[in-house]
């Protein structure tokens, strides 16, 4: 094999008088652009910062505030109290003289492990699925999973969650999110595909094509980093939707009363007519702010995210990336 | 239309339809125990038997009878027989609880929960597309940062918990609307102004609560038209002259439309899944109320049955919107490009 054979590409766009830099100093660049950068956005956005205080809150909740608050049992206090009149009891108590704040606190480690469940099984597959037929775009392996999607699209997602919940009764959080994530990955990864294909025709993955780089290589390095923001974006919608779905399945009394769930206060209070006895009210409407301010927050976060990823925006807030590097970007 | 665009959507619809059929006969022999002791409770229950042992072999043949499963025989016999009397002799078996075939039980509730269900796609989709553009029109205005925040803040909002809403300051606080049911109880049906009346005004809160669910749509429009109001060809076509009108509506409104299909194809599957919901909060009476009613009581006849014609709904659904998707988009139906 002979030296002039092997062209090594590195060296071609290697400067000569530019010193490689240091280890350090890489790994500085790396944390500055990919952590900093969005983090020092984030905080001049006001739908970051607000998104992100409501999730923090919410995950205080779920952590200090269920070790905090008592797990609630009927006849801990008196029946149907009001809301805002003791502190032990600070959104008043429900019929069976059940803490209504305690309730609500006690079923937010629940709700997270179900969105993050769902989020990681719709985002994940429909990820490697857009990634696979969007590279491998006209072969029967991109016909046959399109097809799936497809099909899984045309399916209603409520009706066929809840046969499958009726059928396996399933208690754990985790499998719940699992299965609603079933349902979410086919749309998701239609759109991944879209955007793959799109990304493939861009100048600087047809070079690395050219260069004759392995297609393992060419989606990790050229695609899957254009890919994130978006990923990231779908990620808190999905969170949003598991957090709607779950919460409908405890609402309609279809998945086991073996847990706290706001779905559960809701039904409870439906069920006894809250709407039209105002003294139950609180035991309706608390679960309903409660469940809103959470997916409030992951839409807003959403539309953040899709600010914070701008890559125009992000070399502006970069610190190790000088002016003309930024205008060339 | 291309010919063999036609013939591969239409041959995808009718592969789905039988990858659901399938799939209900696999959740049957899923079930915990199989379908003959999954079912065994409830069919001695109603068949008034409930101290008593049967003997397997009547078991069998009674779950035979409501599900068109046979557990006695080997698998693909009974997929056979379950394809055989579904697709040949139209029954989808018999509901446990009722006594009556599923078939007859769900005709007679489909046809009102595709009145709500496509009143609320089309007001839920007419009114997003138009406050997108609308809103696209008057970017950075005060309207458009009013609606924008709105349309996140009602994205926000579960469409059940939406209802409840509706059900509370509409129905119980300032008697607009009647609350439950899909007509008046003292109002007998026919063709009569009055039932009319009523069937409407019934109808309303449902489809406003679902219609919610379609309204996501208004911020993608939003982006789609900014995008193509900034385009070269629009700033052409005004420049030519051309109606405001038709610019609106033929330049831009058509090009920004196009993207936004696969969310609404998905849409169409959203909002029919919504009325299991719905229809239980309004006690509603529709396909919904009966597969939640069927998920109570355990009737899994009817309980697979609703999710089928739930399923071929949408699929026929689909399949028009996309025959329909071909005449507006030239490009589809040639296969050119199918994103």
């Amino acid at each position: 094999m002979s030296d002039t054979d092997e062209l090594d590409f590195e060296e071609l766009f290697d400067d000569a008088d530019r010193e490689p830099p240091s280890r350090s100093a890489r790994l500085k660049r790396t944390l500055d652009v990919t952590v900093l950068a969005p983090l020092r956005i984030a905080l001049h956005d006001w739908r970051a910062v607000v998104a992100g205080g409501i999730l923090v809150l919410y995950a205080l909740m779920g952590t200090v505030g269920v070790w905090l608050a008592k797990k609630p049992s009927s006849g801990d206090h008196p029946k149907l109290e009001a809301p805002f009149q003791h502190v032990a009891y600070p959104l008043g108590t429900d019929l069976y003289g059940r803490s209504i704040l305690d309730q609500i606190i006690h079923a937010t480690p629940d709700m997270f492990r179900m969105i993050f469940a769902g989020a990681i099984v719709a985002v994940g597959v429909a990820a490697v699925v857009g990634l696979l037929s969007g590279f491998m775009r006209g072969t029967w392996v991109d016909a046959l999973l399109m097809m799936l999607a497809d099909m899984i699209i045309t399916i209603p997602g409520l009706p066929l969650i809840i046969v499958i919940t009726a059928i396996f009764q399933p208690t754990n959080p985790f499998v719940v999110g699992v299965f609603l994530g079933i349902d979410m990955w086919p749309g998701l990864a239609r759109t991944v595909r879209s955007q793959v294909l799109s990304i493939r025709e861009e100048s600087y993955v047809e070079a690395s094509r050219i260069m004759g780089l392995p297609t393992p290589s060419i989606l990790r390095r050229d695609v899957a980093g254009q890919l994130m923001p978006f990923i990231l974006v779908n990620a808190a919608l999905t969170s949003r939707r598991v957090i709607f779905e779950s919460v409908a399945l405890y609402f309609l009394g279809i998945l086991p009363f073996t847990t706290y769930n706001w779905g559960v206060l809701m039904n409870l209070a439906y069920q006894e007519n809250a709407l039209t006895r105002s003294e139950l009210l609180p035991w309706l409407v608390f679960p309903m702010i409660t469940i809103i301010l959470m997916s409030f927050a992951f839409v807003l976060l959403s539309q953040a995210m899709d600010a914070i990823f701008n890559v125009r925006l992000q070399a502006r807030h970069a610190e190790t990336i000088d002016e003309d590097e930024e205008v060339a970007g | 239309m291309h010919p063999r665009y036609v013939l591969k959507r239409t041959g995808q619809m009718v592969f789905t339809f039988f990858a659901t059929v399938t799939l209900t006969f696999v959740l049957y022999q899923a079930m915990p125990g199989g379908p003959a002791e999954a079912m065994r409770a409830m069919i001695l229950a109603e068949s008034g038997d409930v101290g008593g042992s049967v003997s397997l072999d009547l078991l069998n043949e009674m779950v035979e009878h409501y599900a068109n499963v046979n557990p006695d025989q080997p698998l693909h016999v009974q997929y056979y027989n379950y394809l055989h009397s579904l697709l040949v002799e139209g029954d989808m078996g018999t509901s446990i609880y009722q006594g009556e075939p599923v078939l007859d039980l769900i005709l007679q509730r489909a046809p009102w929960t595709m009145f709500i269900g496509v009143y609320a796609l089309t007001m839920g989709y007419a009114v997003s597309l138009f406050l997108g553009a609308a809103m696209a029109y008057k970017e950075r205005s005060l309207f458009d940062s009013v609606s924008s925040t709105g349309v996140i803040l009602l994205n926000s909002v579960p469409y059940y918990i939406f209802a409840i809403v509706l059900v509370y300051v509409l129905g119980i606080k300032y008697s607009l609307f009647p609350i439950n049911g899909r007509y008046g109880t003292f109002v007998d049906p026919g063709f009569t102004l009055e039932y009319m009346g009523s069937v409407v005004r019934h109808a309303v809160l449902p489809v406003v609560s679902m219609g919610i669910l379609a309204t996501g749509g208004a911020l993608t429009m939003r982006g789609n038209a900014i995008r193509v109001l900034g385009d070269d060809y629009v700033r052409v076509a005004e420049l030519r002259g051309l109606r405001r009108s038709r610019v609106a509506m033929q330049y831009v409104g058509r090009n920004s439309v196009l993207p936004l299909y696969t969310q609404f194809m998905i849409g169409i599957a959203g909002v029919l899944s919504s009325t299991v919901v719905v229809e239980e909060i309004f006690a509603y009476n529709g396909m919904g109320k009966l597969l939640y009613d069927a998920v109570l009581l355990h009737d899994y006849p009817l309980l697979m049955g609703t999710l089928l014609v739930f399923t071929t709904i949408t699929l026929i659904a689909i399949y028009l919107a996309d025959l329909t998707y071909g005449y507006i988009d030239p490009r589809i139906s040639t296969g050119e490009s199918n994103e």
